[in-house]
């Protein structure tokens, strides 16, 4: 375990993320029932999946959610044991989940959460704290990146905020604590077709050899805009197939019972 | 209730003493009246059991049980002059300065008090002094707002020596703050004291109260094996708003005493008059809180919003009562609770609509906030509705923080610790933010996060 995050990692060191076997339930109920990927340095994956099928289990898993218990398998992250860090660890170290139903906090300022967090980030890094004047620069510099209202930045996090509002104001977030790992939740969820232009804008200006991201999504319709490197189809709690691009094309003309139908002997041939 | 009365010794005996020493001024001899139907209406009352239906939730039979004296202000303490410098120092630095008006356990301290830069139209002083050079004012008002609240404002009234009296002239239309500040110290033997607030408002006036009460801590002779000395505190305001006149009223405790504190404010609100209270009490081993707002004019309105927050060993009730006794009348409550592991709340929050009062706009709500398994708060709305062409609602509930809400704070690299703790200030400052004087919201947020991250207490009764 070496002093991971307090330098740039060089490309290529490895996978970035290594999910071995994983399994968790529920309130005693499984619905990860041994999931495996790995995600490398830069790349951008896809996790397409029925509802039910485990994909926010296994975002909310990997952030570190506790009402999850986590009954098999492992994950490492930049070589370490990902599941042994409390979630805010795990941001500090670069792990970002955009949620697929970002909470409301009254009472608490988008800035002043924006303002925790960079400077848990930062002080994590072994950086100074950015002081008041910084800190706005930075801010103004990020809304461009979602095209957000500077008035939201004022207002109580994602309370009273459009669905739209809530999914840009994740993005957001992620532009600020610029993570080496980003798990989008259904970002895509709930957004007509210009807030989804705008939100994908958004991750693709954040795409980098040095950011790896996990779209998590039910409809193809976000791979349009955000091409990945790999899909995954996650069904039954398990990834039962994985492909390039063209895979979600197949799925979204042939729909997931073509998954269920064919995962069996997908799953006979070995995991994917 | 006559049946159940208890009337402690120490109280007859230190009416008939504080009778013969004659207090008051010349001018003012006519309290002695006002007094003495206090003491017998609370010889009727004696201090409430919790069999009674009021007093359920809160036991005061322990202050049955000290022999109490009068308190009798600083009685020329040099050393508690100088304790009370610091503290007010203290409180200055927390925004609560002149104009302010100071009183040692209930007597007006005109050494310690700053009234420059009192607002135009606004007379603020010694009650006691006003009742004499202000006879036809306070005479027509002391004892008609709060007199019959609780059998404490009884005893309050059996004791009224001294207290602040405010007046508003039409001509009075500030909104800078005029602090009523009630510093408290203990003696070497258990004392009471009954601090009394008149403010009266002419037709049209606008002004902004705070009451401030502190303790004088370091006063305190050394805990014996019992314990400190007892400490009884039982302040009573009234407040009359004449048509159209607007006040802001906020009581707060800023740097929390370990007295037992029985606080009692009425409010007859007119026409068109509008009173806003703000109510903030950040703990002690017992403390009762009844407020009652009569809403005796058409197109009245009445905002109460309150915080309070306790811990181990600390018990406080809330019990407020919004009268609409005429149309077209707006009410607004908020009341919010923050309790740690061991402490006790209760809310009771009556909402009456007169048969009269028609179009009655009311909103209560009660939100509390449990912060352990062991920790204990009672709500009880209670709405009494008698006529039909209303718009009334009530909402309260009680939960523990939004782990949801943590786990999200956490999955933005905040540490836990900060998280609950955002997430509690941000609950406290839903209430504290609705103070219109901007200075004490910081010191204010700043004292709720000092108290719960200073851990469990023990809550030793006084």
């Amino acid at each position: 375990m070496s002093e991971i995050g307090k330098t740039a990692p060089a490309a290529g060191e490895g996978p970035l993320l290594e999910v071995r076997g994983l399994r968790a339930a529920v309130g005693g109920k499984e619905i990860l029932r041994g999931v495996d990927l790995t995600v490398r340095r830069g790349e951008v994956h896809a996790i397409m999946g029925p509802n039910g099928s485990g994909k926010s289990t296994l975002a909310q898993v990997l952030a570190g959610r506790e009402s999850y218990e986590v009954s098999g398998g492992e994950v490492l992250y930049q070589g370490r044991d990902l599941l042994a860090l409390s979630p805010e660890e795990r941001a500090r170290e670069g792990l970002f989940l955009a949620f697929q139903y970002p909470v409301e906090i009254p009472g608490v300022s988008n800035l002043y959460l924006l303002k925790a967090g960079l400077n848990a980030v930062r002080r994590h890094r072994g950086l100074q704290e950015l002081d008041a004047v910084e800190f706005l620069a930075l801010m103004r510099e990020k809304v461009k990146i979602v095209a957000m209202d500077e008035a939201l930045l004022k207002r109580a996090v994602n309370e009273g905020f459009s669905g739209g509002e809530k999914k840009r104001n994740e993005i957001l977030q992620m532009a600020v604590l610029d993570p080496t790992l980003a798990i989008l939740d259904e970002t895509d969820s709930g957004l007509d077709i210009d807030a989804l232009r705008i939100v994908s804008d958004g991750i693709n200006a954040l795409r980098g050899p040095r950011r790896s991201m996990v779209l998590v999504t039910h409809y193809q319709r976000l791979l349009d805009y955000v091409v990945p490197d790999r899909v995954h189809v996650l069904s039954g709690g398990r990834i039962v197939r994985s492909g390039d691009k063209d895979l979600a094309l197949e799925l979204e003309r042939k729909g997931y019972s073509w998954i269920d139908e064919s995962a069996p002997e997908e799953l006979a041939r070995g995991r994917v | 209730m006559i049946a159940t009365a208890t009337v402690p010794g120490c109280w007859v005996a230190g009416y008939s003493r504080l009778e013969r020493e004659r207090p008051d001024a010349p001018g003012a001899r006519w309290l002695a009246q006002l007094r003495r139907v206090g003491m017998e209406r609370f010889s009727v009352l004696g201090i409430p059991d919790p069999h009674q239906e009021e007093w359920r939730k809160t036991n005061v039979s322990p202050i049955a049980r000290v022999a109490f004296e009068p308190a009798n202000g600083a009685g020329g303490n040099t050393a508690t002059l100088a304790q009370a410098r610091e503290q007010l120092a203290r409180l200055a630095a927390a925004g609560i300065a002149a104009p302010a008006l100071v009183f040692i356990n209930g007597i007006y301290a005109a050494e310690l008090s700053d009234l420059s830069g009192l607002p135009e139209g606004i007379e603020a002083g010694s009650l006691a002094q006003a009742a004499s050079d202000r006879r036809d004012l306070v005479e027509a008002h002391l004892g008609t707002v709060a007199a019959d609240l609780t059998p404490f404002t009884a005893l309050n009234t059996a004791f009224l020596r001294d207290g602040v009296f405010v007046h508003l002239a039409s001509t009075a239309q500030s909104a800078t703050p005029v602090h009523l500040v009630f510093l408290t110290a203990r003696g070497v033997h258990p004392l009471a004291c009954h601090p009394r607030v008149l403010v009266v408002a002419e037709p049209g006036s606008r002004g902004r109260l705070v009451e401030v009460h502190a303790g004088v801590e370091s006063l305190s002779p050394p805990a014996a094996a019992g314990g400190p000395v007892a400490l009884f505190v039982n302040p009573v305001t009234e407040i009359v708003l004449s048509s159209g006149s607007v006040l802001d009223y906020d009581v707060v405790q800023p740097m929390a005493g370990r007295e037992w504190r029985i606080a009692s404010l009425g409010a007859r609100i007119g026409p068109q008059a509008s009173f806003s209270s703000r109510s903030i009490c950040l703990g002690g081993p017992l403390v009762r809180n009844d407020v009652r707002a009569v809403l005796e004019a058409e197109g009245a309105s009445c905002t109460l919003d309150g915080l309070f927050l306790v811990r181990s060993g600390e018990h406080v009730d809330n019990h407020t009562v919004i009268d609409h006794a005429r149309p077209g009348g707006t009410s607004r409550e908020l009341y919010k609770g923050i309790l740690a592991s061991g402490g006790r709340g209760v809310f009771d929050g009556k909402i009456v609509v007169r048969p009269d009062a028609r179009k009655t706009d009311a909103m209560q709500a009660n939100r509390n906030l449990l912060l352990a398994d062991d920790a204990v708060m009672d709500t009880l709305p209670k709405l009494e509705i008698l006529n039909n062409d209303v718009k009334c609602k009530h909402a309260a509930t009680i939960g523990r923080l939004d782990e949801t809400a943590v786990f999200y704070l956490r999955s933005r690299a905040v540490g836990v610790e900060e998280a609950r703790r955002i997430l509690i200030q941000a609950f406290a400052d839903e209430v504290i933010g609705r103070l219109p004087a901007e200075p004490l919201r910081a010191p204010l947020s700043a004292a709720v996060t000092d108290l719960l991250a200073a851990g469990p207490e023990a809550g030793g009764r006084t």
